[in-house]
Order: structure tokens, then C-alpha cells, then sequence
């Protein structure tokens, strides 16, 4: 069977599983469409988060970033980790405990101000819109190269699927979809991992293949790549080139931001009680870090299968996924040296970076491009990071269901995080806009149809991020976390573990900390682009950085301002005791 | 009440404990032999690994699984003692 009828079948299968699954689990009062009737088993719950969480960015670009990056990539590995020690410590418990609907909820009560709510309901619409365009351009890439349809027609056919079942079912709908989809995907990222494992090491754990010698030869797998990537004019794998300084802000960054994510801490409400979110966090972890540790594993055997099958091979002999993912513009090669082969090394084979193709092509058949080549390396080859996940299994021979596996896996990630994010954006706007601030009194049933009304908005305009992406998709993402990192998170952390800091303090630290971060981005990313480099960064920490120094101003603010202005009311102080109690 | 709020502070600053004794390793696994160490830390070999890179791949993450399960165990107790003797207040 080709692989395009196998991919039919699998996401085909997939999807009416979904689909199944929601009909099932239709919600019927607004705590049900919230969350989840606060009724989800921790082991469910943890599944749900893994897959809310693990986006289209984990499932098919972390990987290859952690490829190209060597050991700089740790900084997604423990970041996008180690936030959930935060969120199981420090604020999953008590948000539980305080028992309402939203985030938002959280902000707007502690702080005794309608104005807190709001600000906390835009950074949560910032932070969840941005995620929210990346998943279904993920969405789009996978129909479109797997399924040759459209990138558009796939974009509108996972709009229907998420509309069908978030619309329906809300919370409880999407919890148990979620936990279909977690399976689906790690599945999908664990069987090539093991095959490619025991094709380059004889181990079948990829973790452990990742430490292992090559077979045939005596080395360990990661000191030959460090040899062959140092023959080849490249740093060490295993040796990084960011500063430490920006290495430690990016992981806390990632970190903070990772425990204020809305649509992640909304999860910790869905449990019946304190103990079971605290043990739903733990299970979250444990599904996600199988993957994350798979996928430094699987980066490092990409890199040295790449270098491998392809480095002095003449194009003519090229393998068939080099000319594939060069016939949708995803790998590009200049012959530099007229000798016909394709060669690697160290820097940008031509400029611009991004291959602009003519429509002509060369005396190899390869499709030529209009950039002019970089005399300053010998690199001949143009690679997209985000190729890696999904070109592994064919670099590495698997067969065709494999290919087809992961392509249901890239789709059940990219699905379950859209739906999660769409959820918040219209809790948001029906809860907290609507129910808890401009309408206060529109009875349940009315609440539930906004609900509804705006989750169909919400996914219309996520829609049209996937057909007309935004040119910055890509670097947006560093919007996200930073933001995240400089307001959900402190605020909400110092509403719990201090009586002491009042509205006006954590007011001002969130627009400090918001203002901030998304000033220092912006000037770095859109207004000055060719000045974003470590010169002329503040104290050396790029844009990607940037949310931890947000939050520590943020942090910095609140209480100086707290210390100087009236304690909160005594019946808030009642209600931080109410929710410290187990 | 006072009683009940004494119990509370009790139980409160052994969680406070607990958790800043948790962080702290949280912080040594992942910024220091991850990133401030992992330099001096790659000198040593781990299996196939250099042990700073394993760390900031690979270790961490482990660890971080169970620093949270070593909390959900220890709150379980916790919150059982507070509840014990909250009941024997009442």
C-alpha cells in the first residue's frame, strides 16, 4: 500500500475516534463546558495535559531545533520540563483549592478588582492566540505533504474537527479526546525513535541508545558525531556557543512561562480534589518527559544519519527524501564546488539563508535556486529544522505505516493544543468578560451559548492565522512563554504565598512586567531585526530570554508598591488561609 | 479558631519547608549541572554521556519527575497530620 492510502487510513481511524469520543461526552452545564464537571480522574488528567501541552512546536520542530543546536538545545528540554516542578509546588494545588472556572477568576478575586481580571484576560488572549496560529499552520503542513491536499482544505478540515468536538463537549469533551490524542501521538513519536535506535546502536530504548556505541564501530554514538561534525568545520554536538547568562535566562523564561500557561493551569481545575491535582501534575510530567527525553535521542541520530547518508554522496545517487522534501522547498542544494556532490559544513550555505527556487533545474536534475552562494564556507545545503521529525522515519528506511503513524501523530498534537487554547479564549471572553464583568446577570443557559458563540469565533480567526500565517508565527512563540513568564505567573504566585501584596502592587508589576518584555521583543525582533544580536542585548539575554529579568521587575514592583500602599482587605486574607488549607 | 490557626501555621511552614527544600535541588540539576557546571561537569564521562550534557538532555528531566512524586508523598502525610488534628481540636 502507498504511503499517501496508509496516511488516509491512520488519520482517518484517528479522527473518528475524536469524533466518537465527543458525541459520548456532550457537556450539558457551563461547569461541565469549564471544566470538565471537575470530575477527571488524575491519570486522564495527566494524559490530557501531556497532549494539551505537546504542540505541533514539540512533536515536530523541537527535535530539530535540539538537531541544529547541539547541547544549546537543552534550554526547550529542561525549560519546556521544569516549569511543571513549578506548577505542581507552587501553584497547581491552591488554584485547585480556589475552586472557580478561570485564571482570570483567580486574579480578579485575590485582587479584589475587576481591573486585575482584565488584564489577566489579556495577557491570557496574547499568550493563547499566538500558540494558537502556530497549531493549525501545523496543521496545514501536515495535510499538505502527507495528504497532498491543499494547505488551506487541511487547514479547514482541522478547524471542523476541533469546531465538531470543542463546540459540543467543551472541557469534557476536549479532556477526553485529549487523552485519544496522547496516545496517538506518543505512539507515533516512540516507534520510529525505536527503530532508528536499533538501526544506528542495536539498543532498543532510544534514551539509552542515545549513550551507546555505534554499531560496528567501538565509539560512542554522540563522541562520533562530536568527530564528524568537527571534521566538518562545526562545534562539538555536545558543546554549546550561547553565553551561559542567556542560556539560564531562556530556561527560566521557558520555565516561568511554561507554569503560567492558561490553558495548561485550567487542566488543574477538572480534578475532584487538591490531592488529585497535585498527583495529576505528576502523571503530566512523567507522560511528557517521555517524550522529552526521546527527543534529544532522536535529534542526535537525525543529525549523524543526516550527515551519513548524505555528505560526499553524489546528487544522483541522493536518497528519495532529499529530492522529496526538495520538491516542496524544504531542502535546497548549490553545487558550489561543480563537483556534483552534495557536501555539509559549518555556516549558511547562501544568501539569503531561505532558498528562493527559479523554475529551472540543473545538469543533476536538482531544482536550482536564485540565491547567490556564500563564498565564505563550503556548505552546500539548505536543511528546514523542521523536516527532521517528520523526514526520520524515510531517512532511516522505515516502512510506509510508520511514515503514516507519524503523520496522525503530528496531527493528533497539533489538534489537542488548538482545542485546549481555544477553550480559554472563549472562557475568557464568556466568564470572564461577559458572566463575571460587563453582563453580570445572564442566566446559565445564556452563558453556556456564549460559550459555545465564542469558541466558533475563536476558531474562525485561528483559522485564518493558519490560512493567512502572520509572517512572525515563527517568532512570536518567544511572545508566549516571556509574557506568560512576566504576568500570569508572579501574580498568581505571590497571591498565594503572600497576605501582603494588594491590588495595587500586583496591577502595576503585571503592566510592568507585560509592557516590558513586550517592548524589549518587539524593538528586537520587528523594529530593529539587524541589531539582535549579543552586542547590543541587555547584559547579553536575547529577546527569547528576556520574560525572566520581566518577571524578577515584575516581582520587584509588586512588593515595593504593596509595602507602600494599604494590606489587602481582611476577607482576602480569610480566603488565602481558605485555600493554604489542604 | 486560635487553635485551628496555629495548626494551620504548623502545617503551612512544613510545606514551606518541603518545598524550598525540593526547589533547591530543582535549581542544582537543571541551572547548575545543566548550565553553570556543565563545563566543568563535561570533563566526566557517564556511560556514552558526558555527564554535564546528560544532565541538561536527559537528567534533569528525571529528576524533575521525582522531586513532584517525592511532594505528592510527602503532602499526603502532611495533609493527613493537619487533618488528624484538626478533628482532635474539634
Amino acid at each position: 500500500m502507498s504511503v499517501q492510502l496508509l496516511t488516509y487510513i491512520f488519520v482517518g481511524i484517528s479522527f473518528g475516534i475524536y469524533l466518537f469520543i465527543a458525541i459520548r461526552s456532550r457537556a450539558n452545564s457551563t461547569s461541565e463546558f469549564y471544566i470538565a464537571g471537575k470530575g477527571v480522574h488524575p491519570i486522564a488528567n495527566g494524559m490530557a495535559t501531556a497532549a494539551d501541552w505537546m504542540s505541533a512546536a514539540s512533536f515536530i520542530s523541537m527535535a530539530g531545533i535540539i538537531s541544529f543546536m547541539g547541547r544549546d538545545g537543552s534550554v526547550y528540554l529542561m525549560g519546556w520540563t521544569g516549569g511543571y516542578v513549578l506548577l505542581a509546588l507552587l501553584l497547581a494545588p491552591y488554584l485547585r483549592k480556589f475552586g472557580q472556572f478561570t485564571v482570570p477568576d483567580f486574579i480578579g478575586t485575590r485582587y479584589y478588582s475587576s481591573f486585575a481580571r482584565i488584564v489577566a484576560v489579556v495577557c491570557l488572549i496574547v499568550v493563547s492566540f499566538t500558540y494558537v496560529a502556530g497549531q493549525m499552520r501545523g496543521v496545514g503542513i501536515v495535510f499538505s505533504r502527507f495528504l497532498e491536499v491543499d494547505i488551506n482544505t487541511g487547514v479547514m478540515i482541522g478547524m471542523g474537527i476541533v469546531f465538531f468536538y470543542a463546540v459540543l463537549g467543551g472541557m469534557k469533551g476536549i479532556t477526553y479526546t485529549q487523552v485519544a490524542q496522547y496516545c496517538v501521538l506518543i505512539f507515533a513519536y516512540l516507534v520510529p525513535a525505536v527503530f532508528i535506535s536499533i538501526l544506528i546502536t542495536g539498543n532498543p530504548i532510544p534514551q539509552l541508545g542515545f549513550g551507546d556505541q555505534v554499531i560496528d564501530d567501538p565509539q560512542y554514538l554522540l563522541s562520533k558525531l562530536d568527530g564528524v561534525m568537527t571534521q566538518l568545520g562545526f562545534e562539538p554536538y555536545t558543546s554549546g556557543i550561547k553565553s551561559t547568562i542567556d542560556v539560564f535566562c531562556i530556561t527560566a523564561a521557558l520555565m516561568l512561562g511554561t507554569a503560567g500557561l492558561p490553558h495548561v493551569i485550567v487542566r488543574f481545575f477538572t480534578v475532584p480534589d487538591v490531592a488529585a491535582a497535585r498527583q495529576s501534575a505528576g502523571y503530566a510530567l512523567i507522560f511528557i518527559a517521555i517524550l522529552y527525553t526521546t527527543a534529544p535521542a532522536v535529534a542526535s541520530f537525525a543529525r549523524l544519519n543526516l550527515f551519513e547518508s548524505t555528505h560526499n554522496v553524489s546528487y544522483e545517487n541522493a536518497p528519495e527524501w532529499f529530492k522529496n522534501w526538495e520538491d516542496i522547498g524544504l531542502i535546497a542544494w548549490k553545487d558550489k564546488n561543480n563537483d556534483g556532490k552534495i557536501q555539509h559544513a559549518n555556516g549558511n550555505a547562501f544568501e539569503p539563508a531561505k532558498p528562493k527556487f527559479n523554475e529551472k533545474k540543473g545538469v543533476y536534475g536538482q531544482r536550482l535556486i536564485i540565491n547567490e552562494a556564500n563564498t565564505t564556507n563550503n556548505n552546500e545545503v539548505y536543511i528546514d529544522r523542521d523536516i527532521i521529525v517528520l523526514a526520520n522515519p524515510e531517512i532511516a528506511q522505515l516502512p510506509p505505516w510508520v511514515i503514516a503513524l507519524v503523520a496522525a501523530g503530528a496531527l493528533a498534537a497539533a489538534l489537542s493544543t488548538a482545542a485546549g487554547l481555544l477553550l480559554v479564549i472563549s472562557t475568557a471572553v464568556s466568564h470572564d468578560l461577559l458572566k463575571k464583568t460587563f453582563a453580570k446577570n445572564i442566566t446559565e443557559k445564556k452563558e453556556l451559548l456564549f460559550a459555545r458563540l465564542s469558541i466558533f469565533v475563536s476558531i474562525i480567526i485561528a483559522g485564518l492565522f493558519g490560512i493567512y500565517p502572520p509572517a512572525f508565527v515563527a517568532q512570536v512563540v518567544a511572545f508566549a512563554f516571556g509574557l506568560a513568564a512576566a504576568t500570569l505567573f508572579p501574580a498568581i504566585c505571590m497571591g498565594i504565598f503572600s497576605k501582603r501584596i494588594n491590588k495595587q502592587g500586583a496591577i502595576t508589576g503585571m503592566l510592568v512586567g507585560l509592557i516590558f518584555t513586550l517592548s524589549y521583543i518587539i524593538y528586537f525582533k520587528f523594529l530593529f531585526p539587524e541589531m539582535n544580536s549579543s552586542e547590543y542585548w541587555f547584559l547579553g539575554i536575547s529577546p527569547e530570554g528576556i520574560g525572566f529579568i520581566g518577571m524578577l521587575l515584575n516581582l520587584f514592583i509588586s512588593f515595593l508598591i504593596s509595602f507602600s500602599t494599604a494590606p489587602p482587605p481582611n476577607d482576602i486574607i480569610e480566603m488565602i488561609d481558605e485555600i493554604r488549607q489542604p | 479558631m486560635k487553635e485551628k490557626n496555629t495548626n494551620l501555621d504548623q502545617y503551612w511552614r512544613a510545606n514551606i519547608r518541603l518545598v524550598l527544600g525540593l526547589l533547591s535541588i530543582w535549581f542544582l540539576v537543571s541551572y547548575g549541572c545543566g548550565i553553570l557546571f556543565v563545563d566543568f561537569l563535561d570533563q566526566y564521562t557517564f556511560f556514552g554521556f558526558k555527564l554535564g550534557f546528560w544532565f541538561a538532555q536527559q537528567g534533569s528531566i528525571f529528576v524533575f519527575v521525582i522531586l513532584i512524586f517525592i511532594y505528592i508523598q510527602q503532602m499526603k502525610k502532611l495533609d493527613l497530620l493537619y487533618k488528624h488534628k484538626n478533628r482532635e481540636e474539634d
